[in-house]
């Protein structure tokens, strides 16, 4: 299917099923039930993971196949961001210029960047990522004020000029983004029985652009471009010896890890207008490095796992109070639903940060090619008990016929 | 002649697909209400969006305590605090219009993104009816527009920038809390007085809409009174270590030092201007003095022994004696053992404004909510007559100049108050040059 394998296409597959259904499979329980809170199938969420997804996806393309660790990608998100909500103050309120846009910018930028630091490899490398992100970040903080709004982060007003759209809507707010004439926020409910799906048009447009980028991440994987760059990652001094040349392949690989990080940043901008500095701080560029380990560096599907993880944390961990704590325990004994709490207390809210932290770490030591590694020994553990069973089965038949 | 056939299976699939057809309007609802996340059962969830990490964190946690205070009030528990003072009386008790108030709460972490993510949860995942916190105008004007966008009030927090109720004002959001211009329109008469007419200030502000917007009036009310603007210097928000910015003041000039800091940046860059000795030193043939306009009683305690005699403004402290200030710091006291921040106040009067603003619509739509807020004259929630302005959804009301004990009797006993400065002195027309530039737009009730 579409130039691939028979397994790449079903792992495609499997990735547009789960996309597509994802309002259902992230909703297993009916809302108002104690486990509601563990649901992450609300629009915000949704469009995260897969933004996130694609961002990680991107990022891969680099440190999967060529195993140069950026530190700084986080600045082409930003300025995905950035490039998208100017286009949506002076052009039009539709995504599609900015989306193109900001992935053009970032695809620049990334050339600039990546130039640069492209010079140098290993920990060298990584170090003048790092500085250009950081170095971003600040201007846009203070001297690029006038362009980036500086802490409040650039939004929306109602005198921007959108030559092509309107400024204002009749009845005097700022108009929504849209997909010619689709809002992005707009969201139909399904309720069925106790349960409550959603179903948001900013989630599916981005759903789709992120198997788009997952389709052409496989491409890249099988091309020869993509076996290139394994070299790369495998012995570059010996690639270089044989008398190629490696810099046109990693700054190309470069580039396109920007462009995917151009495009998250502008599908961010879109499903909400607004672009604040911080996504260009290092600790978000760290976050997409965490991603992509935790899920598994260098396989297809690894990163959006990784991703997917690392937000439903952020946003469901962090919201877990001592007042939902206390409704969970209220069934036990007043002392021991206070000591529960107590020991529950510093892993959820405001530490969920510690959480993820453990379980990175648990992966890293037990699991160090990531949650794939963990999915593939759990897979192998099955089908050799199942091979297992079968030999027996096998033996046992064999004795009665010799019988 | 028609010859018609009803053969079972076609009956059967017939009626599957009317009934289908029939059914689909009641599951896509999505307007059913019409409004943003109408409560439907026998309660309401408010949203409570406060800074649990980052350099507001203190702020966000008092906030939050308020905030359940507020909510046991309004489910009829505890001893009802301002519910007794206030001028109002609908609110009876018995939650918001009969149902009983529930809250979910979020980490801002300061950052406008994760603000928005954490709103944007409360409403799409939670259903929540109203959004209110933070402690940080960057926040604030961000998650106020997005409250805008989603047709749910936004009851604004801390925010002290003059753009949340300016430039960036939106129909949706409401802020009970003072802003910059007042600050200087209180303080510079105080300052005059106290320090003479001619000095020299040097400012250093926090790099954002409320470091720039008070910046700004700080130097207008103080230049109309005769001060000279020596410098103003942007620090950014992130920062903690304020000695590099604090060692140019010592020889440029000037001999006065204001501080357009909050929070934890306030705590570090008065430290620093102690440690440099500015208090000590006498320039042009006057005593150094450092000037924090916009003062807290949790900075107070952060900054210990430094912030003795120094001089700011505040939009209310628990010392005050009106009766709705004695009964809030009473019930809060009694919860938490000590006593509240103006933080923790004012989202706990935000609260009560909404509910009673929900209470007299008699409706949860944000549309009758805001009409019910606007123009609203109250009193006995400790600040004394305060309106609701309708032009741009601010409070006025007075504002209170402060200044570090020299002798504290306690550890909560931090500041005393100066001068209540009256509500007329510091109201500003509604298209003030600082504030211009934005409109309300119309109230949004979503869906």
């Amino acid at each position: 299917m579409f130039g691939l394998d028979s397994k790449d296409s079903k792992l495609l597959l499997i990735v547009a099923v789960l996309a597509l259904a994802a309002p259902f499979i992230l909703n297993p329980f009916p809302a108002g039930s104690e486990l509601a809170q563990f649901n992450a199938g609300y629009p915000d969420l949704m469009q995260r993971f897969v933004i996130f997804g694609i961002f990680a996806i991107g990022f891969n393309i680099l440190f999967g196949l060529t195993g140069y660790l950026s530190f700084g990608h986080a600045a082409f998100l930003g300025v995905g961001s950035y490039s998208a909500v100017w286009m949506f103050k002076l052009l039009s309120m539709n995504v599609i210029p900015a989306i193109i846009l900001s992935v053009i910018v970032a695809g620049l930028f990334s050339l600039l960047i990546g130039y640069v630091s492209l010079r140098r490899s290993g920990i060298y490398f990584s170090i003048l990522t790092l500085a250009f992100a950081q170095m971003s970040f600040n201007l846009a903080y203070s001297v690029l004020t006038p362009i980036t709004n500086g802490e409040t982060g650039l939004q929306l007003t109602l005198d921007d000029p959108r030559v092509l759209g309107q400024t204002a809507t009749a009845d005097g707010s700022i108009p929504v983004t849209n997909l010619f004439g689709l809002e992005m926020r707009s969201t139909y409910e399904l309720v069925l029985g106790a349960w409550n799906f959603q179903f948001n048009a900013g989630y599916y447009l981005s759903a789709v652009i992120m198997l788009a980028s997952f389709y052409m991440a496989i491409r890249i994987f099988r091309s020869p471009f993509g076996l290139m760059l394994r070299a790369v990652k495998t012995n570059q001094t010996r690639l270089n010896y044989t008398g190629m040349n490696s810099r046109p392949y990693t700054l190309a690989a470069f580039v396109v890890s920007g462009m995917y990080a151009g495009l998250a940043g502008g599908l961010m901008a879109s499903m909400d207008p607004l672009a604040g500095a911080e996504r260009m701080q290092w600790t978000a560029s760290g976050e997409v490095v965490l991603m992509t380990i935790l899920g598994g560096a260098g396989t297809l599907l690894g990163p959006v796992l990784g991703a997917g993880f690392i937000k439903y944390f952020e946003n469901i961990f962090s919201k877990i109070n001592d007042n939902v704590l206390h409704g969970w325990f209220a069934f036990l004994p007043d002392g021991m639903e206070d000591l529960l709490v107590t020991i529950v207390h510093p892993f959820v809210g405001k530490g969920w940060h510690l959480t993820l932290g453990l379980l990175f770490m648990m992966v890293v030591i037990f699991l160090p090619g990531g949650l794939i590694e963990g999915g593939q020994r759990l897979g192998k553990l099955l089908r050799r008990k199942s091979a297992k069973q079968d030999d027996e089965d096998a033996n046992k038949s064999a004795s009665t016929a010799a019988e | 002649m028609s010859k018609s056939n009803f053969t079972r299976r076609g009956v059967l699939k017939t009626g599957a697909v009317a009934g289908a057809g029939l059914a689909l309007p009641t599951y896509l609802n999505a307007a059913s209400h019409g409004f943003t996340n109408a409560p439907t059962g026998g309660t309401v969830t408010l949203g409570f969006n406060v800074p649990q990490t980052g350099p507001y964190a203190d702020e966000g946690a008092d906030e939050l305590r308020a905030y359940e205070l507020a909510v046991e009030h309004l489910n009829g528990g505890g001893d009802g605090g301002m519910l007794n003072t206030f001028s109002s009386k609908v609110l009876e008790g018995n939650g918001i219009l009969g149902k009983k108030v529930e809250y979910v709460t979020g980490d801002t972490q300061t950052k406008s993104d994760a603000a928005r993510a954490s709103a944007k949860s409360m409403i799409e995942k939670d259903g929540a009816v109203m959004i209110t916190g933070g402690s940080s105008s960057g926040v604030a004007i961000a998650v106020q527009g997005l409250c805008q966008e989603a047709g749910v009030i936004f009851m604004a927090g801390l925010t002290h920038s003059n753009d949340t109720t300016g430039k960036d004002k939106k129909a949706n959001g409401f802020r009970h809390f003072f802003n910059g211009y007042m600050s200087g329109a209180a303080l510079a008469p105080v300052l005059a007085n106290l320090y003479g007419n001619d000095r020299k200030a040097y400012h250093l502000t926090a790099d954002y809409t409320w470091g720039w917007t008070q910046q700004e009036s700080i130097a207008a009310s103080t230049e109309a009174l005769g001060w000279e603007t020596v410098n103003d210097v942007r620090t950014p928000l992130a920062a903690t270590d304020f000695s590099s910015y604090i060692a140019p003041v010592l020889n440029s000039g000037a001999d006065v030092l204001v501080l357009n800091h909050y929070g934890g940046n306030m705590v570090n860059s008065l430290t620093n201007a102690v440690q440099f000795g500015l208090r000590e030193k006498q320039v042009n043939g006057k005593n150094f003095e450092i000037v924090v306009p916009l003062f807290s009683r949790l900075m107070a305690r952060g900054a210990g022994e430094n912030i003795k005699g120094i001089l700011g403004s505040t939009n209310w402290h628990w010392s005050l004696q009106d009766e709705g200030s004695k009964a809030f710091v009473k019930s809060f006291g009694t919860k938490y053992g000590f006593p509240p921040s103006q933080a923790a106040h004012t989202c706990y009067v935000q609260t009560l404004l909404y509910a009673d603003a929900v209470a007299r619509a008699g409706s949860f739509n944000p549309c009758a909510v805001a009409e019910a807020l606007e123009g609203y004259e109250f009193d006995g929630l400790g600040n004394g007559p305060t309106l609701y302005r309708a032009e741009d959804h601010q409070c006025f009301k007075d504002v209170l100049v402060v200044k570090g004990k020299e002798n504290p009797t306690s550890e909560f006993d931090l500041l005393e108050v100066v001068e209540v400065t009256p509500r007329a002195q510091v109201e500003y027309a509604p298209d003030h040059p600082m504030f211009a530039g934005g409109s309300l737009g119309s109230c949004n009730p979503g869906a």
